[in-house]
């Protein structure tokens, strides 16, 4: 029973992190690059759903629709201002940029909403499932959030894989310069990966609220970089990967926390990534690339 | 010959900057015409800048990206001050402890360095960048439950409990204590020291990329397959710049420690390891005394913004994002190469490439 | 040239920010920090100045006591008589930044110092305000480092140490829980420095504690293994020595899973009733020990609380009262000493030190306060629960 209780809050933290991880992948499979900022976005979403919400009183669909158009709007403002410019120079000075828009939206919504922590309604409501009379408790925010996770990653497989716009991105992923000379506008393609990459991030800030209600600046940076651990763990730039590196995380980090200390959960989960990427450097379903000499 | 010498011309500049900015501070000091302000962050940009040179060490002469520089900060800053807490009677002469202590804290930094590099520098790219970005976390954590004490037997550890089982007798101290790191550390670290340590830094970091395995490095970085080929031992070679760099992010971390009466080791996460990357990548790649500078200046940075209160942050990520557009992207470039075209006359821009290459 | 043309403009934009920018802080910072500047000359105030983390993580608790001693010092300055000139500096929640932060307020020529809002900032502060014999008495940094060893650092708040065995000591006399479980932070100075007392003191007074968990700053969102250790170990009480905001998420995880302890917390879980939108029904039954109750209905923390929230649009905290004190302790302290402005700091650090220990205090963190020489505060914690959303005196 404890055993089967840790695994639902494992899987329930994981789709958390899978849901982050599929837009941080999205973007690192197509532009190739580590966009930091991405958990901050997640954090500019929640706080719009919290306003249409909780301020305003729209209903939650609206709430959520709304942080999608303005986490797009985002999206593409900030690879416009800030990305593209950079799309020749070394990955290294994108890294930084996007430290430096990550920064720049964490402190940008402290003047704008305050450091006071914020408490997210659910936007699905805090009812849960129990199970063998209340031994196991089962929330349904958790189970949206897979389901959601699940749609997304199908969507997004079916997307990249057989739309024009999607075949488009991979080949932008595979060869800027080729794509380009077959008539593709590179700078649309990664504009549109941004704008998709956004609105993930929308509908991961409100799952992620809603699971774990808190809401500040800072919300968004350490599930942003647990997600980018869990996108190099599935293999960074695979979809499934994302998917399966996210809910694999958050289990991990339930039973070490569960079965072996909970003084030492940070460092259990980081060493069975390590020791993944050791037995696998490509993550669980990246694409080994052997160079070509 | 000739480009022997330019490489030494440019090491010159290198020490000779660093040592008139020193002596020009000593002087400001002497006739007490600086703030307090800069007098008291001396020592961390002395400390930042010694992270910096080491950590392009990796990022820049090597070709890796590690996310977890601050981890062997970490390791340097607490193994030093346990080394100077327990030598306080043995070496009562402060510097001397201090100049040991610095010793201990690279010494098992650089221990720190090649355990970890052994098995992470197989990986490659983004990869590693996760690896040591996962190893820093590591390091934090286990610091956090990490408890040491001293007493007349000699040093206690112990892992996962707390304080009290360490079982000191009396007299005894408590160094670590886990997640309340060091407190009551006395304060030794003075800006001479600095100043010494950052030569030092540069005499091995500008040596070794003189030397025939600097260039062995060079060499992995720009081609990996082109230099197996030619018969450089890729394994050797990386551990030598990984652990080298991590050694001296030690020093630098047991100089900072001791400039503050109290550490913990949250200090050193991932965010303190992105602030020194941004000094390097700023600074530019491999380029040693951009790095310098750029350590320098954006550690005074945040503290001239004080004025702007609040907003100060924002203003500091604003200025890092148009600092990378302003020196890597084309257009911005060709706008201000156009200004400085008009503004500077041509011979003192021909003075200023020269030392641009440097 | 079209492009050249949109870098121009958006660099004519970010610098007419940063001037606008500029300005409006000039504006802010003349009410901030030069309150009553306009009825008599700069002189005659004493410079208070103080660090606190106004930005990042942490910044809800330095906002908050700044607000409190600004509050303190507007009304101070309106009665005439003592004048201050109050200067908060950002440190970010971290130690080098405190340091920083102080060496600025040393430039600005501080004589008496509010030490910093945190701990571990505070501890490296008060090492430099010692060196450099500025009295120092810190709102709410409460770790004993801080004034250990330093004759001019004192705190208003209760020491972390006395907090813990305060709690242990309150749960066994009141008879609260037989079975406690603890969940702390592990790596904040302050839950940490809670627990090693609480349970030492538990030990102590035979009091059983069946489950001890912790979390991290980077694992603070689940807590459900931390939760059902409890309920497996069958713990009726669960001890909270960490900030409100962890806390609403264990209280709201534990509501999920059909786990019902009682809860007791410390000064930090002061201010779960004014989170916003946070269902108030969760905490029903929270019992903390904290040293001030913003509904508590006498006449100074009324006019208190009013007046934070006509200025600040919240309600205040204990750090916000904290704050608030220190400035009111500074008067009467500096009144019994007989300073006075034109001083030097190291002057009135020698009167400060004779003064504290010997002054009575009473204020909206607690009546007929007194300090040990050591620094150290005395003052009764009042036991609090939280009955239909408000704070409802336990005794």
């Amino acid at each position: 029973m404890t055993f089967l209780s840790f695994l639902i809050s494992g899987l329930s933290l994981g789709s958390v992190y899978a849901i982050i991880a599929l837009g941080y992948t999205m973007v690192y499979g197509i532009a190739k690059m580590l966009n930091f900022a991405h958990g901050d976005v997640i954090m500019v979403g929640a706080y719009v759903c919290f306003f249409a919400t909780t301020r305003w009183d729209l209903p939650p669909t609206v709430g959520v629709l709304l942080a999608m158009v303005v986490c797009t709007a985002l999206g593409v403002l900030i690879e416009r201002l800030a990305y593209k410019p950079l799309r020749s120079a070394p990955s290294l000075a994108v890294i930084i940029t996007a430290i430096g828009v990550s920064y720049f939206l964490q402190n940008a919504a402290q003047l704008l909403w305050t450091s006071n922590p914020k408490v997210f309604t659910s936007v699905v409501g805090n009812s849960s499932i129990k199970l063998f009379d209340g031994g196991l408790t089962i929330s349904v925010i958790a189970i949206i959030t897979i389901i959601a996770c699940i749609i997304i990653m199908a969507a997004l497989t079916w997307f990249t894989g057989k739309t024009k716009m999607g075949k488009a991105m991979r080949a932008c992923s595979e060869d800027k310069g080729a794509a380009q000379l077959m008539g593709i506008d590179v700078n649309f393609t990664i504009s549109v990966t941004f704008a998709i990459g956004s609105a993930l991030a929308a509908i991961a800030g409100v799952l992620l609220c809603s699971a774990y209600p808190t809401l500040m600046p800072t919300t968004g940076a350490m599930p942003g970089i647990k997600a980018f651990t869990a996108a190099v763990f599935g293999g960074i730039g695979s979809i499934p990967g994302a998917m399966i590196g996210g809910l694999l995380l958050g289990i991990i980090e339930i039973f070490g926390k569960g079965y072996i200390s909970t003084q030492l959960s940070d460092a259990i989960v980081f060493a069975v990534l390590i020791i993944t990427l050791l037995v696998k450097p490509a993550g669980l379903l990246g694409k080994q690339t052997t160079e070509k000499v | 010959m000739k480009i022997m010498r330019k490489a030494s011309r440019s090491k010159v500049i290198t020490y000779g900057l660093v040592a008139i900015a020193f002596i020009i501070v000593q002087l400001l000091i002497s006739s007490g015409n600086i703030s307090s302000s800069l007098q008291g962050q001396l020592v961390p940009i002395c400390a930042y800048v010694v992270m910096a040179v080491s950590l392009n060490l990796t990022v820049g002469v090597l070709g890796e990206l590690s996310l977890g520089h601050a981890g062997f900060m970490s390791v340097g800053a607490f193994t030093g001050v346990v080394a100077c807490i327990s030598l306080e009677s043995i070496i009562p002469f402060t510097i001397l402890r201090l100049t040991v202590s610095i010793i201990i804290g690279a010494f098992s930094a650089g221990v720190a360095g090649t355990l970890i590099g052994i098995p992470v520098l197989r990986l490659e790219g983004d990869y590693l960048a996760i690896v040591t970005l996962a190893f820093g976390e590591i390091i934090k954590n286990i610091t956090n439950c990490l408890y040491v004490g001293v007493d007349k037997a000699g040093l206690h550890v112990n892992f996962l409990t707390d304080a009290t089982s360490l079982n000191l007798s009396e007299g005894g101290r408590v160094i670590i204590d886990g997640p309340m790191g060091i407190s009551g550390i006395t304060k030794l670290s003075t800006f001479a020291m600095g100043f010494a340590l950052i030569m030092v830094t540069l005499f091995i970091v500008l040596n070794l990329i003189d030397s025939r395995s600097g260039r062995a490095i060079m060499a992995l970085r720009d081609n990996r397959i082109a230099a197996e080929s030619v018969g450089i031992h890729v394994t050797k070679y990386k551990l030598m710049a990984f652990a080298t760099s991590a050694a001296l992010a030690g020093a630098a971390g047991a100089l900072y420690a001791m400039n503050y009466s109290t550490i913990i080791a949250s200090k050193f996460g991932f965010n303190t390891s992105i602030l020194i990357l941004v000094f390097v990548v700023l600074g530019g790649l491999g380029n040693i005394r951009g790095s310098i500078i750029a350590a320098t200046v954006l550690t005074i940075l945040p503290e001239m913004l004080r004025q702007f209160n609040n907003y100060r942050m924002v203003i500091y990520a604003i200025v890092l994002v148009l600092i990378m557009l302003a020196t890597n992207d084309d257009n911005l470039k060709g706008f201000l190469s156009n200004l400085r075209n008009r503004l500077l006359p041509s011979n003192l821009r021909k003075g200023k490439k020269g030392a641009e290459n440097g | 040239m079209k492009k050249i043309f949109c870098v121009f403009i958006s660099f004519v934009l970010i610098i007419g920010l940063l001037s606008g920018c500029g300005g409006s802080d000039s504006a802010s910072s003349g009410d901030d920090n030069s309150t009553g500047k306009n009825e008599e000359p700069v002189a005659v105030a004493f410079k208070l100045g103080g660090t606190g983390p106004l930005t990042g993580g942490a910044a809800i608790y330095g906002n908050a006591a700044k607000n409190g001693a600004q509050i303190a010092v507007e009304e101070i300055n309106a009665q005439g008589g003592i004048k201050f000139e109050l200067k908060y500096e950002d440190d970010e929640h971290d130690a080098e930044k405190a340091v920083n932060a102080y060496n600025k307020l040393k430039d600005w020529g501080i004589q008496i110092s509010l030490g910093s809002v945190t701990s571990t900032p505070g501890v490296a502060t008060s090492a430099e305000t010692f060196s450099d014999r500025i009295f120092a008495l810190t709102p709410s940094a409460s770790a004993t480092a801080v004034i250990e060893g330093k004759d001019n650092v004192y705190q208003m708040c209760f020491a972390d140490p006395n907090q813990g065995s305060a709690s242990a000591q309150y749960i066994v006399d009141k008879k609260l829980g037989t079975k406690i479980a603890v969940i702390y932070k592990n790596d904040d100075v302050y839950s940490k420095g809670i627990y090693n007392t609480f349970a030492s003191k538990a030990k102590e007074l035979n009091l059983e504690i069946v489950s001890t968990t912790t979390f991290t700053e980077d694992s603070q969102t689940d807590f459900s293994v931390q939760l059902a250790d409890a309920k497996k170990n069958g713990a009726d009480l669960i001890f909270l020595p960490m900030y409100y905001t962890p806390a609403s998420l264990i209280l709201q995880q534990a509501k999920s899973i059909g786990y019902d302890p009682k809860y007791f917390g410390v000064d930090g879980m002061d201010g779960i009733l004014t989170l916003e939108n946070f269902d108030t029904s969760l905490a029903e039954g929270v019992m903390l020990l904290t040293p001030f109750n913003a509904d508590s209905t006498d006449e100074r923390t009324v006019s208190f609380v009013k007046k934070y929230k006509e200025l600040f649009n919240e309600t205040p905290n204990q750090f916000a009262a904290d704050g608030y004190d220190c400035v009111y302790a500074y008067k009467e302290a500096l009144e019994t000493a007989g300073c006075t402005p034109d001083m030097s700091a190291a002057d009135i650090c020698e009167k400060m030190v004779e003064a504290f220990p010997n002054i009575t205090f009473d204020g909206l963190t607690g009546e007929g306060v007194t300090w040990a020489d050591t620094g150290e505060v005395s003052k009764s914690p009042k036991g609090m629960v939280i009955e239909n959303g408000a704070y409802v005196g336990m005794d």
